[in-house]
């Protein structure tokens, strides 16, 4: 995903010019199919490579770990990394370029969802074959998208309508509780709730539910802030919010049925990386939907001006409540999908550690945007795993970043864009013509 | 019968009181205006009508239903629309979204459409879309449609906030000082905006001025106010030749 995004053209001059200009009018399917290329040469020629160059296993971030860690092999990876991703990359993209254009073209032609559906399958399948090298990298991955959920429904909150939540971690425990609480109870014998109610065959069908349930407890829950927000704003609502995660934290704390602070543990092993996928896209689509039509707009509006916005028929409270259960039910998915990706968790992980960094995400990648969202949710996670070898400087090292991009880009990376899923995915017409 | 009717409306800040016993009556297609020095206590009578602030006492009757007590955005969506006198724009909007947004209470695809995007959706937003250009168009500002608001230049802010009033489709418009900060020339421009309005919509115009030329010129019946109580109301020229208009605004003449 790294690869595609960072694709903006530029108008540098120099060698970087002149390398983008050769990379320029490639389209994002284009880069699709190079990742693609890239990933299966991987998964054929990366340990037999990896055996060659002398480095001890393919390396599982992108090379991050090895460098910080062993820097004796930083040239064997440089080469792994050279020969598996950059060229194949390169030449495949820069190779297919009319091709892909012309696919892209022709895809175009059919109705939004066959090009929405191809792209999304060739990405699936890029990150399927990635993953399949290490468990490492799928728990990464499902940690990613989980993550991309979490950022982009705190983003409805705080940047689209403008309101400062920190209740985000006490609804995402709500959902991961919920969740945690139907699939075990009905699909696995447990300490807790004995034996299981239901057939275990139905458990992965059911489990949409399950976490549809969590949702929508987490949106019960985010009346507690929606009622308030009515009459209070700004550092005040802030305030609330940060009192209803405490009570959510001692509440499940000292509730002994779910486990008290020991906390939950036995969740069958739902969440797999095409199931995490799948929901991650379904929260992306649903919330951009949202956000880009007159109704999801009001949020704006009530942000930018609320009595210009009551005084143009907007209903604010019913704007304001729709966001805040709407956010929470998100919120709440992801965190039944947590509680099952880690087949465990406990009330500590909900406090102010999580709530500083989906915060971080959400204004380093910027507010208002769904792109900046997903831009801040996979560069904050990938780099807090690339940077782990580093142990305690991490933490130094993440907060100076976002200083930087607090100072040079006070709303965030890619904030106030628009997704439009067909630009994203039209053919870039040919620059080499036009010159 | 009148479109917009009040009695006896009064208002009370704690102690203080802003408005006393206001009455009025506004008939379909009429323009009214409200003169009165600062403080006078004329946007605090909108305020009141609009349901940003509630009157401590009186009715309101619009189109034959009374109004106190209901939320701004029920009294806008029945036909009360307004502009402000400090623009109130939404500044990470662009022109287009404001006009559109001004349609929010038309909107029937409710949250299912929004969240997944029906056909239904598809084709209000684009009939939304087609009426908020007609809009802009008319103000003659269709070609900053995709502009952020803050670029645009003050007499264009000022037409995209008159265009975002009238695509709430009211039945009486309030203007707080619709000149306010204008230049000679953006002044006739808004003047001549104002009598289209009125011509080709036949709205009813309620208008809070601080130019007594533009009042005069455009007001069938002004009222004028000090410290929240009405002193004198009638057509133009009796209020031009009223003493205690001329005392309000001018001061006391002492002849000696």
């Amino acid at each position: 995903m790294e690869e595609i995004n960072d694709t903006h053209p530029s108008k540098k001059k120099g060698a970087l010019g002149g390398l983008t200009s050769v990379f320029s009018g490639i389209p994002v399917l284009g880069w699709l199919l190079g990742a693609l290329v890239a990933v299966i040469l991987e998964h054929y020629l990366g340990d037999p490579l990896v055996d060659r160059i002398g480095l001890d296993k393919i390396p599982v971030l992108f090379g991050a770990v090895i460098i910080l860690k062993k820097p004796l092999m930083i040239p064997g990876a440089a080469v792994f990394l050279l020969l598996i991703y950059v060229i194949p990359i390169a030449v495949v993209a820069r190779a297919g370029k009319s091709f892909s254009n012309r696919l892209a073209g022709k895809l175009m032609e059919f109705p939004i969802a066959v090009p929405t559906l191809v792209h999304l399958g060739l990405l699936y399948g890029a990150i399927h074959i990635w993953s399949d090298v290490s468990a490492y990298r799928v728990l990464t991955l499902k940690l990613m998208f989980v993550a991309i959920m979490l950022t982009l429904s705190l983003n409805v909150i705080n940047g689209y309508m403008g309101e400062f939540s920190c209740s985000h971690p006490g609804f995402m425990a709500l959902g991961a509780y919920g969740a945690s609480v139907f699939t075990v109870l009905l699909f696995s014998s447990d300490r807790l709730f004995g034996d299981p109610l239901l057939p275990e065959a139905l458990g992965p069908f059911l489990f949409p539910v399950g976490l549809i349930f969590g949702g929508l407890i987490a949106s019960l829950g985010a009346l507690v802030i929606a009622i308030p927000s009515f009459r209070t704003r700004g550092d005040y609502l802030a305030i609330i919010s940060l009192a209803f995660l405490f009570i959510v934290k001692s509440m499940i704390e000292n509730l002994e049925f779910v486990g008290g602070p020991r906390g939950l543990s036995g969740q069958p092993n739902y969440a797999n990386l095409p199931t995490v996928f799948i929901w991650a896209v379904l929260c992306v689509w649903i919330i951009n939907n949202f956000v880009r039509s007159t109704l999801g707009k009001a949020l704006n509006a009530v942000r930018d001006d609320e009595v210009a916005a009551d005084a143009m028929t907007v209903n604010t409270r019913r704007t304001k409540m729709v966001a805040f259960m709407f956010a929470a039910f998100w919120a709440g998915v992801a965190g039944g999908l947590y509680a099952h990706v880690l087949r465990y968790v406990n009330p500590g992980t909900f406090g102010i550690q999580k709530l500083a960094e989906v915060l971080a995400m959400v204004y380093f990648g910027g507010l208002n945007s769904v792109y900046g969202s997903i831009t801040g949710a996979v560069s904050l996670s990938l780099l807090g795993e690339a940077l782990r070898p580093l142990e305690i400087f991490k933490w130094i090292i993440i907060p100076l970043l976002l200083i930087l991009v607090m100072i040079f880009r006070p709303t965030g990376l890619i904030a106030f864009r628009e997704f439009d899923v067909r630009k994203v995915m039209q053919p870039k017409s040919n620059s080499d013509d036009e010159v | 019968m009148a479109l917009l009717e009040i009695r006896h409306m009064t208002h009370y800040f704690g102690g203080l009181r802003a408005v006393h016993d206001y009455n009025l009556d506004v008939a379909p297609g009429q323009v009214r205006g409200l003169i009165g020095p600062n403080g006078a206590g004329k946007t605090t009578i909108f305020n009141l009508i609009t349901g940003i602030h509630r009157p401590s006492e009186g009715r309101i009757e619009l189109d034959g239903e009374e109004i106190v007590g209901r939320q701004p955005h029920e009294i806008a969506a029945r036909g009360l629309g307004r502009t402000f006198q400090d623009l109130r724009l939404w500044r990470h909007m662009s022109v287009l979204d404001h006009v559109k947004m001004a349609r929010y209470s038309k909107i029937g695809y409710g949250l299912v459409g929004a969240f997944f995007g029906t056909p239904r959706r598809n084709r209000e937003e684009a009939q939304i879309e087609e009426k908020a250009r007609e809009l802009l168009e008319m103000m003659n500002v269709s070609h900053l449609a995709d502009q952020p608001v803050p670029n645009l230049p003050y007499g264009a802010q000022r037409r995209v906030e008159m265009a975002r009033a009238l695509a709430t489709e009211p039945k009486i418009l309030f203007l707080d000082e619709p000149t306010a900060g204008m230049n000679p020339e953006e002044l006739i421009q808004m003047m001549g905006i104002i009598r289209t309005v009125r011509e080709k919509l036949g709205l009813a115009i309620f208008l809070i001025e601080h130019r007594l030329k533009m009042v005069m010129e455009l007001c069938e019946i002004i009222q004028t106010l000090v410290f929240g109580e009405v002193i004198a109301e009638g057509p133009p020229d009796e209020i031009k030749n009223n003493p205690a208009v001329i005392e309000a605004y001018l001061g006391k003449e002492i002849v000696e």
